[in-house]
């Protein structure tokens, strides 16, 4: 049992990267990014392609060539975030396009790149290295490998970034107040259109990041993202959408309930969990958590 | 390319999924084109009424390697009737938390009970004999003609039962009941403020485009005769239909049935295209192709081919004279399938 909320804690800390890029789009943009998932999935394949090992880093399967994988996975898939919204979400955003427009968009953008992932490596299933690693053994039975604890620390960095960005500088503050009111924000002479390019640079090198880590976790297939899709939105909702630290709550909620389910349910029914917490939060307060209004 | 289509019964198999696939795009066209009520779990509908038909008109499950609930062994008229039952029961179920909230959280979820529905068909084996599916499935008026010639009579009723669905969905749309819910698509608060019940409509809707959903998977699968949960991945399930009824123009549905032809064609002749390929992954073309779709009609040609007609009252003149500048003014945030002519006539009931 200690073992299955550790390493919930481990995929909560990957649902939290995708959820507050996630609830950020939400919040400042109003539409539910259906491709934040695919998102993911893009960055695991980039770090894929420019991994080329270096060594090992201590106990990690993995060497100094993975952080810059991770990096260039970051970087690619903001920079590839902020092109679509130029490409598509902005010319349908000018013309007053209502959310669910903008949503399905971003599901069609979704289906593109993942068949792009699949036109690019085909459907098999991958590995960044390969090779057993022995696991730490800690008190109350838990066992954890090297890798699992640098996805959890890697995961806590980027979150405390992520605040400190938010709640400490003066783009931070420009993205919540966008996030609060456009129109308001426009007013007040901040460049909206700059903040909609910060939040996706950063909502999408979060993806991109989280997908490594998925990655390192288990393993790279096209649909790693899109099956990860309903944690994220559950995590988004039930922390409250437009809310960083709700999203953080929620992906503790949703990560280490999948995980502890598997104690008495098929390990096949870990994205209904993550459905059915959404189904209830959305009967019982459907606002989340932290949210303020619907 | 085209030399498959001279070969009648290649050409009898293809219309009949067009027919099909019609049924399922005017379903959503209930849903989507006329309440704007953002169902993303088709999928979810197609698998539950295809798996309901199955067990209605198959035989109780017999051998070791078949294992299904019911297996009724009834007429096909019960199985249709029954796989729309059970699709609107689902839509009532989903409708319940969602449809109060926003248009989007409705789609989530759609999503969510699709993909739950799937693993439950896959890792529950006595309920639909799982990954294994349920094979055999019966076909109405089977010893009628030769078994050659048999593809010709599931054909026509296909086709009977898409213009029933047709006639039913157009009588629908053209009465008071039908504008309440554009209206509702329009402006969900002016509805409400005419004093229109914006749950209960919405939910009439739902459960309607779910029962024709269910009665479109029921023709699937006494068509192909074997199904399995792979049948209902969301490509295949979800976003094909959608697709069809973008393109072909949503709000109208003789659009949806020309969108169903017109994806039905790409989809099908870029199959044929990609299927002798030595790449498998050649084969993930045909969905970056759906994927482009989409995002092309949204942007380029957002009404579809065949955009919504103006007005759909028969009592009402061909054309509205109204000055539409003005309505246009009006609704500044009507969403860009629903164009700004209709907008008097959407909140006139």
């Amino acid at each position: 049992m200690a073992q299955l909320v550790v390493i919930g804690l481990i995929m909560s800390s990957i649902i939290a990267l995708g959820a507050i890029g996630l609830t950020l789009i939400y919040g400042i943009l109003k539409f539910a990014n259906f491709a934040h998932g695919d998102l993911m999935t893009v960055g695991a394949y980039i770090a894929f392609l420019t991994f080329t090992g270096g060594g090992h880093i201590g106990p990690l399967s993995f060497g100094y060539g993975m952080i810059l994988a991770m990096l260039a996975a970051m970087l690619v898939v903001g920079a590839m975030s902020v092109l679509i919204d130029r490409l598509v979400y902005r010319p349908l955003r000018r013309r007053n396009a209502g959310l669910v427009i903008l949503a399905m968009a971003s599901l069609g953008m979704a289906i593109i790149v993942r068949s792009l992932v699949y036109l690019g490596w085909g459907p098999d299933q991958r590995f960044y290295s390969s090779g057993l690693q022995y696991a730490h053994q800690f008190p109350l039975g838990i066992a954890l490998k090297p890798d699992q604890m640098f996805i959890g620390a890697t995961a806590l960095v980027s979150v405390v970034s992520v605040y400190l960005l938010l709640y400490r500088t003066k783009l931070g503050k420009a993205m919540r107040a966008t996030a609060d009111n456009m129109e308001l924000a426009k007013v007040a002479g901040i460049d909206t259109e700059r903040v909609v390019i910060a939040t996706w640079a950063i909502g999408g090198s979060l993806a991109g990041l989280a997908g490594v880590l998925l990655g390192i976790q288990s393993h790279l297939m096209p649909e790693m993202g899109f099956i990860f899709i309903l944690p994220l939105f559950a995590a988004s909702i039930l922390g409250g959408v437009g809310s960083p630290h709700g999203a953080l709550v929620g992906a503790l909620v949703v990560g280490i309930s999948q995980e502890v389910s598997t104690e008495w349910i098929s390990p096949a029914y870990k994205p209904a969990i993550a459905f059915i917490l959404l189904f209830a939060i959305l009967l019982v307060r459907p606002r989340g958590i932290f949210g303020v209004k619907v | 390319m085209i030399s498959d289509f001279l070969n009648p019964s290649y050409l009898a198999g293809f219309l009949t999924l067009v027919l099909i696939y019609g049924v399922f795009a005017i379903g959503l066209n209930v849903h989507w084109g006329y309440t704007g009520i953002f169902n993303f779990g088709v999928a979810g509908f197609f698998a539950v009424g295809a798996y309901t038909s199955a067990i209605i008109t198959k035989q109780p499950a017999s051998g070791a390697y078949m294992t299904y609930i019911g297996g009724l062994h009834l007429p096909y008229v019960f199985g249709l009737l029954g796989a729309g039952l059970a699709c609107a029961v689902l839509a009532f179920i989903i409708g319940i938390p969602t449809l109060r909230l926003r248009e989007d959280y409705l789609a989530i979820a759609s999503i969510g009970v699709a993909e739950t529905l799937r693993r439950v068909f896959i890792n529950e084996m006595w309920l639909v004999n799982g990954t294994r599916g349920i094979i055999g499935i019966p076909q109405p008026l089977h010893g009628l003609v030769d078994q050659a010639d048999y593809k010709y009579v599931y054909l026509a009723i296909a086709a009977v039962i898409l213009l029933v669905v047709y006639v039913a969905v157009e009588r629908g749309i053209r009465s008071p009941w039908g504008r309440v819910l554009r209206a509702i698509r329009e402006d969900e608060m002016t509805a409400a403020a005419s004093g229109k019940n914006i749950f209960a409509f919405k939910m009439q809707a739902f459960m309607l485009g779910a029962f024709i959903m269910g009665i479109g998977g029921a023709m699937y699968a006494s068509y192909v005769r074997a199904i399995t949960p792979d049948t209902f991945v969301p490509m295949f399930g979800t976003f094909l239909i959608w697709v069809m009824l973008i393109v072909g123009g949503s709000g109208n549905n003789k659009g949806a049935i020309l969108g169903a032809l017109a994806v039905w064609l790409i989809w099908d002749r870029t199959g044929a295209l990609v299927s002798n390929a030595q790449d498998p992954r050649i084969f993930y073309v045909r969905n970056l192709l759906i994927g482009v779709m989409v995002v092309a009609v949204l942007l380029l040609r957002p009404k579809g081919i065949w955009g919504e007609e103006k007005r759909v009252s028969v009592y009402a003149g061909k054309e509205p004279e109204r000055a539409k500048a003005k309505d246009e003014a009006a609704e500044p945030l009507a969403s860009v399938v629903s164009t700004a002519e209709e907008a008097g006539d959407g909140g006139a009931s």
